[in-house]
Order: C-alpha cells, then sequence, then structure tokens
C-alpha cells in the first residue's frame, strides 16, 4: 500500500471479524475520561481567541467597577466619591497620562482625577466607575431575568402546543409590536419614580426583553419534544416537569446560553439609552448613558466628559458580543471546521493532495 | 492487494467503472481516518458488483470517490476510472461534464432526493438541457419517455406534478429516471432500497435488473443486505473496516464464502426458519403458558386516531390482540400500517378512541394520571433510532437509573447497583457508567436502552423496531442478548417490526397489519409458514433471502403472485 499514513490505524484492534466486537473491542481500550457535552463546549471555548480575551477584558472592568469606589456599605480603594463636588482644578482636565516624558509627552502618571472632573469639580472617574458598576449591574440582572422568562414561557409553549402554545405566543406578539423604547421608557419611569433603584429598574426591563428568546426556545423545544428520549421519559411515566426541566430546556442550553450574551449586551444599550433620554438612572446616581447625556454639549470643549463613558459602553457590548460569538462557535463546532478550511487556504496550504 | 480479484490485472479496457489500489483518508480534529485501505474493483457494462459492508466499511466513501464527491478534508490516492478517464484528481469542470453523462446515482432516500418545490418535469430535463443533449419540447418527450420507461403510469400527465404527488417507491422511479436519462456508462446505486417497505423493494430491483439489461449499463450497488445482493448482484465485494477482502461471484460469496468475516455476516442474517424445525421445537409459551394464561397486555377491538389539527386520520381499525406472561408478539406491516401507533397507545403516548387496552387488568383510558404512572412503572421501552433514545446530556448510568429515580425507588448506591447489574446483564464493560451516550456506538446505546428498559423488572416489554437502525451483525448480537434476557427474566414482549424473519426469529405469536387493520393473526407457524392472506403472502415472497438460487426461485414466485393480483 503506498499510504503514508500506514501505520494510523495500529492502535484499532486487529483480527475481529465483526462490527460488534471491533466496537467493544474500540470502547474497552478508550482510556481518557469520560466527556460531557459541557466539557467539551468548554474546551472548544477556552480555545476561542477573542472570546477568551474579552473575558478577561470584562471581568477586569468589573472588578474595577466594583473594587475602585465600593459597593454598598464597602469602601474602595479611590480615594474620591462621584457625590463630593471639589474646585476644579486645570479646567477639569484629566491627569492621566500613558505618554512617557521621552516620546514628548507629560509622563506616565495618574494624577488626582485621571479621568478629569465635571463642571462641578466632582471626580469623573468615580462617576464613570459608578455608571460601570450601573451598567453591569443592569446587564446581569436583565439577562438573568428575560433569559429565565424567556426559557420557561417558550419551553411550556412548545412543549405542551395547543391553546396553551396560541395565548403565550400571542401575549409575546404584543409584547413585539410594542416599540421597546417605548415600554422600556414607561415602565421604567413608573419604577424609579416609586424606588428609584437600579434593581427594579433592571427587573422591569427584563420584563420587556424576553421575547425573542422565547421564541427561539418554543423553536427548540418543539423540534426536541419529537425525540425519542422525550417519548422514553414519558413512557416511563416521568411528570411532565421533569420532562421539560431534565430532558428538553439542558438540550437547548446553547440556545439559550449564547443567547443571554446578546441579551445582556442589548440590555446594556437600552439603559444607556434610556438615560440618555432622561427616563433611567436619575441623579446623583450616574449612569454611562445619563454621562453622556449631560455632557454632550461639552463635546466639543471637554470631550473627554463624552469619550470615557462612551469608550466603556462600547468595549463591555463589544466584548459581550464576542463572548457570545466564541459561545456559539463553541455550541455549534461546524462554524469552526469552515474556519481551520478557510485558514489552510489562505496559507496556500494543499487541502486534497491528490497523486495522478 | 493480495485479495484484489485476479481480473484486475487486465487492465481497465471495457470496464464501465475500475478502482485501483484506491486509498482514501480523511483529516479531521482528531487522528487521520483511514476510510478506504487499497480498494481494486472493476464494474462491467451490463454487470451489477454488489459492494457489501457495514457502517464504517468505507463503501458509501467509494462511491463518493468515483463521483468526485468527496469533502474537502479527504486526501485521495490510487485510480478510480470511469470508462478511460481517471477521476481522481481530475479538475472539477470536467468532472461536472462526466456527471450524468458517464456516470450517475441513484440515492438512498428517495424523499429529500428530488426538490419538493419543482415539477417533475423540470428535475428531468434539467440534466438533458445541462449536457446538451435535448431542449424544450425535445427535452420535455424525452422525459416523459424515461417516466414511462420506470413504470410511471400516464406520464404525459404526471410529468406536470411535484414530488409530495408521487408515493416513496414512485419517486425512487423518478430518481432512476434521472440517472438513466443521459444514457451514463455506470450508475451507482447507494443503498436503493433500504428506504422502502419489501414489496417496494422487489418491484424496485425489478425495474432496476430490466433497465440494466435494457441500456446495458454497469451498476455498482451498495448495500448491506444480503438478500438484495442475492437478488441482483453479477459479483460481490466484501468491504469490512476499509479493506476489500473478499471477491467473487454472487455464487462464490454467497455460498461458499472465505473470509471468516463473510461468513459471520451471512450467518448473522436471520432468515425465516424452515417449516420443519420450528414445528419440532415448539415455542416456550405453549410450555410456559397453559390456557389459563396470566394476560400481561390485552387488547379488544382497539381504535386509535390521530387528530392533525381538527381532521381526524384513522390509524389503527378494531384490532385485537393479546399477550401473555413469558410470552413475545410480534407485530408486522410496512410503513403506515399502524403497527408503531399501537406501541406508542401502549406506552401512553397517543390516547386510545375506542375499544379497551388493559394492562395485567387496568384499562389504560381509564386510568387516573395517578394510576397510569404506577402501570408505567411495569412497562419497559426500546425505540427504533439508538441516537435519539438517550438523553445526550445523561451519563450512561444516569439514563439507565432514570425509572428508579422518576418511581422512587432505592437509595444512591442501590441504584448504582443495579446500573452496574444490568450493564453486566447487556454485557457493556461497568466503566461505562459515567461516560456519555455519544462516545458509544449504535449498537452499544441500544443496549443500554435494553438495560435501561429492564430497570424496573418490567412485566412488559415494548420493542419498536429495536434493531432497525443497526447493521446486521450487530443487530444478531442484540437480537440474541434480547432472547436471553426475555428467557430470564420471562417478561411479556410486544415486538414490532418490518422484517418477518426478525419476528420469526424472537416471537410466538404474530399480528400482520395492513393500512389499520390486522389482515391475519395466529402462531407464528402458521401465519408465516402457511399465510392465508393475499398481503402475508406477498410480504412473505418480497423479503429476498441470501441465497442467489433460493432467490431466483422466490423471484419466480413473487412475479406470479403479483400477475394474480
Amino acid at each position: 500500500m503506498s499510504t503514508p499514513n500506514k501505520n494510523l490505524n495500529e492502535n484499532e484492534p486487529q483480527n475481529l471479524n465483526s462490527v460488534a466486537e471491533v466496537e467493544d473491542a474500540k470502547l474497552a481500550q478508550i482510556h481518557e475520561k469520560p466527556k460531557s457535552q459541557g466539557r467539551i463546549v468548554l474546551e472548544r471555548f477556552v480555545s476561542h481567541k477573542p472570546a477568551m480575551i474579552s473575558a478577561v477584558i470584562l471581568v477586569v472592568i468589573t472588578v474595577f467597577a466594583f473594587s475602585s469606589i465600593g459597593w454598598g456599605p464597602i469602601p474602595g480603594w479611590w480615594g474620591q466619591n462621584f457625590y463630593h463636588a471639589g474646585a476644579v482644578v486645570d479646567g477639569g482636565k484629566p491627569t492621566l497620562s500613558l505618554v512617557p516624558a521621552w516620546l514628548g509627552g507629560e509622563g506616565i502618571r495618574i494624577g488626582e482625577h485621571p479621568f478629569g472632573q465635571d463642571s462641578v469639580g466632582k471626580d469623573y472617574f468615580a462617576l464613570v466607575m459608578n455608571g460601570t458598576q450601573k451598567s453591569i449591574i443592569i446587564g446581569v440582572v436583565v439577562g438573568l431575568v428575560a433569559t429565565v422568562l424567556g426559557t420557561v414561557i417558550g419551553a411550556v409553549a412548545g412543549y405542551f402546543r395547543g391553546w396553551v402554545d396560541e395565548i403565550l405566543m400571542r401575549i409575546t406578539d404584543l409584547f413585539i409590536v410594542i416599540p421597546l423604547l417605548v415600554l422600556a421608557a414607561v415602565l421604567g419611569k413608573m419604577a424609579g419614580a416609586s424606588t428609584g433603584s437600579i434593581i427594579i429598574l433592571a427587573l422591569v426591563l427584563g420584563l420587556v426583553t424576553w421575547t425573542g428568546l422565547a421564541r427561539l426556545v418554543r423553536g427548540e423545544i418543539l423540534s426536541l419534544r419529537e425525540r425519542e428520549y422525550v417519548a422514553a421519559a414519558q413512557a416511563m411515566g416521568s411528570k411532565t416537569s421533569r420532562v421539560i426541566f431534565k430532558h428538553l430546556i439542558p438540550n437547548t442550553m446553547g440556545v439559550i446560553i449564547v443567547n443571554a450574551t446578546f441579551a445582556i449586551a442589548g440590555a446594556i444599550l437600552l439603559e444607556s439609552s434610556l438615560s440618555y433620554l432622561g427616563f433611567g438612572v436619575k441623579a446623583p446616581e450616574s449612569s454611562l448613558g445619563l454621562l453622556i447625556s449631560q455632557y454632550q454639549n461639552a463635546f466639543t470643549t471637554r470631550p473627554y466628559l463624552f469619550w470615557w463613558p462612551g469608550m466603556i459602553i462600547v468595549t463591555i457590548a463589544l466584548s459581550v458580543n464576542f463572548l457570545g460569538d466564541g459561545l456559539r462557535d463553541a455550541f455549534d463546532p461546524r462554524q469552526i471546521g469552515k474556519k481551520r478550511r478557510r485558514r489552510a487556504g489562505l496559507f496556500a496550504l494543499p487541502t486534497r493532495k491528490e497523486k495522478p | 492487494m493480495s485479495h484484489a480479484a485476479p481480473m484486475n490485472e487486465q487492465g481497465s479496457d471495457g470496464y464501465a467503472l475500475s478502482f485501483t489500489d484506491l486509498n482514501v483518508v480523511f483529516a479531521t480534529g482528531g487522528a487521520d481516518v483511514h476510510a478506504v485501505k487499497g480498494l481494486s474493483l472493476t464494474v462491467r457494462p451490463g454487470q451489477v458488483v454488489a459492494l457489501v459492508g457495514e457502517s464504517g466499511s468505507g463503501k458509501s466513501v467509494t462511491s463518493t470517490a468515483a463521483m468526485g464527491l468527496l469533502p474537502e478534508n479527504a486526501n485521495v490516492s490510487g485510480a478510480a476510472k470511469v470508462g478511460n478517464v481517471n477521476v481522481v484528481g481530475l479538475d472539477e469542470g470536467k468532472l461536472r461534464k462526466m456527471r450524468a453523462t458517464d456516470i450517475a446515482m441513484v440515492f438512498q432516500e428517495p424523499m429529500t432526493a428530488l426538490n419538493p418545490v419543482l415539477t417533475i418535469e423540470r428535475q428531468l430535463t434539467e440534466a438533458l438541457e445541462l449536457h446538451d443533449i435535448a431542449y424544450g419540447k425535445e427535452a420535455t418527450d424525452r422525459a416523459i419517455e424515461l417516466l414511462d420507461m420506470v413504470g410511471i403510469p400516464d406520464p404525459a400527465k404526471r410529468v406536470k406534478q411535484y414530488p409530495h404527488q408521487f408515493s416513496g417507491g414512485q419517486r425512487q422511479r423518478i430518481v432512476i429516471a434521472m440517472a438513466i436519462s443521459c444514457d451514463p456508462k455506470v450508475i451507482i446505486a447507494d443503498e436503493p432500497t433500504t428506504a422502502l417497505d419489501v414489496t417496494v423493494q422487489a418491484e424496485i430491483l425489478d425495474l432496476l435488473r430490466e433497465l440494466k439489461d435494457r441500456l446495458n449499463t454497469g451498476i455498482l450497488l451498495i448495500t448491506h443486505n444480503m438478500g438484495v445482493v442475492a437478488d441482483m448482484a453479477d459479483e460481490v465485494a466484501v468491504m469490512f473496516q476499509g479493506n476489500l477482502v473478499e471477491t467473487g461471484t454472487v455464487e462464490q460469496v454467497l455460498l461458499r464464502p472465505e473470509h471468516p468475516y463473510t461468513q459471520r455476516l451471512l450467518a448473522a442474517v436471520p432468515r425465516l426458519s424452515a417449516p420443519a424445525v420450528t414445528t419440532a421445537t415448539p415455542p416456550h409459551s405453549s410450555e410456559t403458558a397453559p390456557p389459563g394464561r396470566e394476560l400481561v397486555l390485552e387488547a379488544k377491538d382497539l381504535v386509535l386516531e390521530y387528530d392533525m389539527r381538527g381532521k381526524i386520520f384513522r390509524a389503527v381499525e378494531e384490532v385485537s390482540f393479546d399477550i401473555a406472561k413469558g410470552e413475545v408478539l410480534g407485530i408486522v406491516g410496512e410503513s403506515g400500517s399502524g403497527k408503531s401507533t399501537i406501541a406508542k397507545a401502549v406506552l401512553g403516548l397517543l390516547p386510545v378512541a375506542s375499544g379497551s387496552l388493559s394492562v395485567q387488568g387496568h384499562d389504560l383510558p381509564k386510568l387516573s394520571p395517578k394510576e397510569a404512572r404506577a402501570v408505567r412503572k411495569r412497562i419497559g421501552v426500546i425505540f427504533q433510532d439508538p441516537a435519539a433514545s438517550l438523553n445526550p446530556r445523561f451519563p450512561i448510568g444516569d439514563c439507565i437509573t432514570e425509572p428508579m429515580v422518576v418511581h422512587k425507588v432505592g437509595s444512591k448506591a442501590g441504584r448504582i447497583k443495579r446500573a452496574e447489574e444490568l450493564l453486566d446483564a447487556v454485557k457493556l464493560p461497568r466503566n461505562v457508567i459515567n461516560r456519555y451516550p455519544h462516545e458509544l456506538s449504535g449498537g452499544q446505546r441500544q443496549r443500554v436502552c435494553i438495560a435501561r428498559a429492564l430497570t424496573l423488572n418490567p412485566e412488559l416489554l415494548i420493542a419498536d423496531e429495536p434493531t432497525s437502525a443497526l447493521d446486521v451483525s450487530v443487530q444478531a448480537v442484540v437480537l440474541e442478548m434480547l432472547q436471553d434476557l426475555q428467557r430470564d427474566f420471562n417478561f411479556a414482549c410486544l415486538f414490532v417490526s418490518h422484517d418477518l424473519a426478525v419476528v420469526d426469529m424472537l416471537a410466538d405469536a404474530v399480528v400482520v397489519m395492513q393500512s389499520g387493520r390486522a389482515v391475519e393473526q395466529g402462531m407464528v407457524d402458521t401465519v408465516l409458514h402457511a399465510p392465508t392472506h393475499d398481503y402475508t403472502k406477498r410480504l412473505l415472497a418480497a423479503a429476498p433471502v441470501p441465497d442467489p438460487h433460493e432467490q431466483a426461485v422466490r423471484r419466480a414466485a413473487w412475479r406470479l403472485l403479483n400477475s394474480t393480483k
């Protein structure tokens, strides 16, 4: 045989004459640890570079935002807070400099107000960090609420079908036809007016953003419920709740997790839009959207008041999206296969060696 | 290769298709997979060569290599000649010109091989127009002629119809018409009858045989069904794990197999036993079950209906049967006969429309949900598709012990112990308890399903086509295991199958179903060896046997039966 890979099947059991025996021998030979699907997905995710970089960036931003100015009663390491006005130093310009002196810059230093000060002399770094905290809280809470609601509603509609499905899906349609921003603005204003709490605002946003996931999960469940393992579970007398939560939903995890990350990014942007429009977070608390809205007129004179919160919104939203991309690739390995082939073509490596 | 047939040394002259030392290696994420290892094989015009093997043997990869349709990650070496042109490494444009005119393909699944949004006319004339053979009216005339040739009645009218207006067998005829439209030198038929019922299969094989004689085309028939081989092939090549292990004429290979793999493969094919043998050893039910039989499942005038958005479709009409402890009842029939519907109803997945269905005296339709759950505890189930019947997120141990969890039986340690016992019973190593379904092969998964079905020591086992998705040799292992377990645990079993030979092997009594009605029922010996109903006779005659001489006799009998119909 003129094959270049002569020894490639040497691990295969020899001298067997039945497929059943070959398979059993192969099974007996597997020594590596059993891998669950979740573990395989995790391994693929970890090897996805953009997603891992995004994950690191997100963790850094989160740790920074919560540790610098503290959270609730826990004090942070940053000495100033976001509601104490002070004297405006040097027109409020940022003291942060990253260009070393030998390159013609002012040398690497952080200074008193690295992000500058706002019009009344508040430390802008503290304000931005406070806004970042809000964005992260909003993203996580909305992500959780929307995901749980969407999953349960979609699963119930898909599993029971018939009139249950009709009612749930018409309610979903109702939420979809009302413009999201209007609905969120009205509910957000009501929630904000009564308590002023960011968590309440996040819960309210979660209540209006579950629709997309509900439709996706419903579709998945409709196809999964025809699988034989579901029939087997029903036949052995499982309760409906067990069939839905043990057999169906775990198998739609891919769709759910990927969608949840996109829901988080969407929620952060929605909160920014609401605060920008004045329906979200109210002063003295700050939020990234609120900061942009307050200082949009200062854009030409003091652009840093616009850029800092703007850049952080973009960074968070992009990172979360990359994370979602990585998760999607990890759950759907066909996408990775495509990429590998493309790369092979790019470096002009022969993908198909044929002898005449 | 040492075991290549001697005729291969004559060169490729006069062959419709020839492979010389073909090697195919797939580059995958893990280790490379060597799918075809140095295969040499020839097909002459007018000759049918059967390429036989089980899954993973490389038979479909071989045919795909001849069509030049292998995926990007395949590394092909050696030669695959269609006529005198080597298609390995041939450029895509030239290859495309050769398809249909030199080499054509008949696919396995007629339901998906035709485009549902185009008329038959459009799909048949497409190849003709692409290859500059005929256009417009002329092409349509040719399409009608082709349909006539493959035996579609009233072709001039039906050519304007869409695929969904034809039955499965007719669609396969249309796929064959497409394959012969440009007079190819060779047709590759990849499991052309696997998706069809036996009676339709016999018709399609008849058609292929007639066409090959008329058009003098070579046919490379890829199949796992030894009966089809005996029926169709002139020469047989047997593949195992990428190697060609045996080639020869159909008589040689099927009647005097030399390679141990071929011998075991042929021994594994379930056959209808000769009547004399079965009467000598009476079925165990007549011994173990005296006249006062302990009935486990009893159906009286059972009617089952599907509600398709308000339209009621009656799938099963007034069927009555019973199974006693230790008995196996086979339900046979073709697709759409309602055999699986009965299994579904017993499992409580479908409501009973009228009649009664009782498990150990409890009438299922009248039970409260709680009582029904208690009855479920005594029923085990095995489904057809081992890939879909285990939850991919559960380790094997959890799959097996799930019935115990659902019915709150046993402690955690007790459950693990039970799972280990059951794995021993189905002859799987105990360490698979922590593995996941995707790490097991189809046959192994089906054994896990059997273990799961037996977890709670059921009184009744429902087996819905448990081996039809498995390879022949794996099927033999699974069937033998079922037989042993049935003897050891003495449960009653409702065995649904389309394969008469399998039912003959396993069952004591049988119900033959046709379009929702039980046309014949009784003990296996009487029904399968001395059938009275026409349909049963047709079913029996249509199933091919892996013996070319006997199959020739059966084929004649089948034709006779059809002509008197």
